[in-house]
């Protein structure tokens, strides 16, 4: 049974869904990060697979497209000897008219093991954590506005790869941020795991003030944003907002809110910078700054295979 | 089994000539210590030491293999496999504190394949106990004994040394 209060977690508070991470203490965490760290080096064995998953089946489920998530995802799943099948759902069984839990049970009746959500609806990975078997697990692979766990995750452990202790930090998160899910999970995790200084950087209209509730600092001027910060994360800056008159143009907004060197010359001399991707060269970020000898990019995506190993195989090993 | 017998200095020093007398063979010309985590490793650091051999000995974690995972999930305390020279070709020694059911043996010997193929593998542990679940043995004991199936022996840091303890399970 689901614990009403802690829905990924089981009665002896260990984590059997990943759906979110508001709510998980920081002990599980750190425990998340710590695990990781071994598969890191996984990469580099002339074998780069371990048996932790093995004879399990992961279930994509991207009702929404993703296919820089979903292939991290099914990178990990492989690594850990699962087997992965990826269902376009979004072109089949919806399109035919079936419910999202009749969908589910389906599937169930295939025996999946383990199932990646991505939905465009809010909390839709919560509704097929309550209603599957209770063997099966749950990764939320990003829900609405709502939540991305394992990106959070990701951008943690990096941020712990290069800065060591979390609780010393300035981080700046720049951007869209009230339509990103990115945002408000790392906004959770920066505050879990003791970062005293958490600023929301951007304008009026997609940085709003009832953010302060969440713990962060909110500017709207970009410069005193960034300043004497270690930790720049850069948003996506979505199309669509453009059109929604929530921005004037991207040029206006690069001019304002655009990671250029000049600016970031403002953050600590070592301060690292890092995005979600897809990066938009000259829209949030330039190219110098993306390319350049701050940016951890990169390393994010390779760290990403490492975390969503870790969050399957210690899901895999806990019981409902 | 005597408290003596139990002794870790004593085991200690019938382990160290039993390896020395082994790495003298030619067959074991290049071979590499392995200890396996925790105990193994705290044993196979001594034994380089002892021997005057360069370098920090290899470290090797069974928690990727192990059979137990479905029942006991992934442990993050374990200190993951650190292997400082290429296993490909090599003798490897793999160190352990006690050796019982074998499972452990067993999940180490797959994890290391994952980084080459050896040469040749031996076993070498302080203290050979009676349980074996598997068809695995030890070519180099300190000790071989029988405890019964209700006692668990291993291998403690306790700050100043080592000592090898009983305690129920």
């Amino acid at each position: 049974m689901l614990s009403r209060r802690h829905p990924q977690l089981n009665k002896n508070g260990e984590l059997i869904h990943l759906l979110s991470i508001e709510g998980l203490p920081q002990s599980v965490l750190t425990h998340i990060l710590d695990t990781a760290s071994t598969f890191v080096s996984v990469s580099d064995r002339d074998v780069k697979k371990v048996p932790l998953l093995r004879g399990k089946s992961v279930f994509n489920l991207f009702f929404e497209n993703s296919t820089r998530t979903r292939t991290t995802f099914e990178i990990a799943a492989k690594r850990l000897s699962a087997d992965v099948l990826n269902l376009d759902i979004a072109r089949s069984s919806t399109a035919k008219g079936e419910t999202l839990l009749d969908t589910v049970a389906n599937l169930s009746a295939m025996h999946a093991d383990m199932f990646v959500v991505r939905h465009s609806e809010s909390g839709a990975p919560y509704l097929i954590a309550q209603h599957c078997a209770p063997h099966v697990h749950v990764v939320n692979a990003g829900d609405g506005r709502h939540s991305h766990p394992t990106q959070g995750l990701l951008d943690m452990y990096t941020i712990r790869h290069y800065k060591r202790d979390f609780t010393q930090l300035s981080v700046a998160i720049v951007g869209d941020i009230v339509h990103s899910r990115v945002a408000r999970s790392d906004i959770h995790a920066l505050a879990t795991l003791g970062v005293p200084d958490i600023r929301a950087v951007g304008p009026k209209t997609l940085v709003p003030g009832d953010l302060r509730e969440m713990g962060c600092r909110v500017c709207h001027d970009m410069d005193e944003g960034i300043a004497d910060c270690d930790v720049v994360i850069m948003l996506r800056l979505q199309n669509e907002r453009m059109n929604g008159a929530l921005l004037p143009s991207s040029g206006e907004y690069f001019q304002h809110y655009g990671l250029t060197e000049a600016r970031l010359a403002k953050a600590k001399a070592d301060c690292i910078v890092m995005h979600p991707g897809p990066i938009n060269r000259g829209v949030e970020i330039d190219s110098r700054v993306a390319d350049g000898p701050h940016s951890v990019i990169l390393p994010q995506v390779s760290f990403g295979i490492a975390v969503r190993m870790a969050v399957m195989a210690i899901l895999a090993g806990n019981e409902a | 089994m005597t408290a003596l017998a139990l002794d870790y200095e004593t085991l200690y020093a019938e382990l160290l000539a039993q390896v020395r007398a082994l790495l003298m063979r030619p067959e074991w010309v290049g071979a590499q210590l392995v200890g396996i985590w925790s105990g193994g490793a705290w044993l196979a650091q001594q034994l380089q030491r002892d021997l005057g051999r360069d370098g920090a000995p290899g470290v090797i974690s069974s928690r990727l293999h192990r059979d137990d995972f479905g029942q006991r999930g992934l442990s993050s305390t374990a200190d993951p496999t650190k292997l400082p020279q290429s296993i490909d070709g090599a003798p490897v020694l793999l160190v352990d504190d006690v050796l019982w059911t074998g499972r452990t043996t067993r999940a180490v010997l797959n994890e290391l394949f994952d980084y080459g193929r050896p040469a040749r593998v031996a076993l070498a542990v302080l203290v050979d106990r009676n349980g074996r679940e598997l068809p695995i043995e030890a070519q180099l004991a300190a000790a071989r004994i029988s405890l019964p199936a209700t006692q668990r022996l291993h291998l403690r840091a306790d700050g100043v040394g080592f000592k090898l303890e009983v305690e129920a399970c």
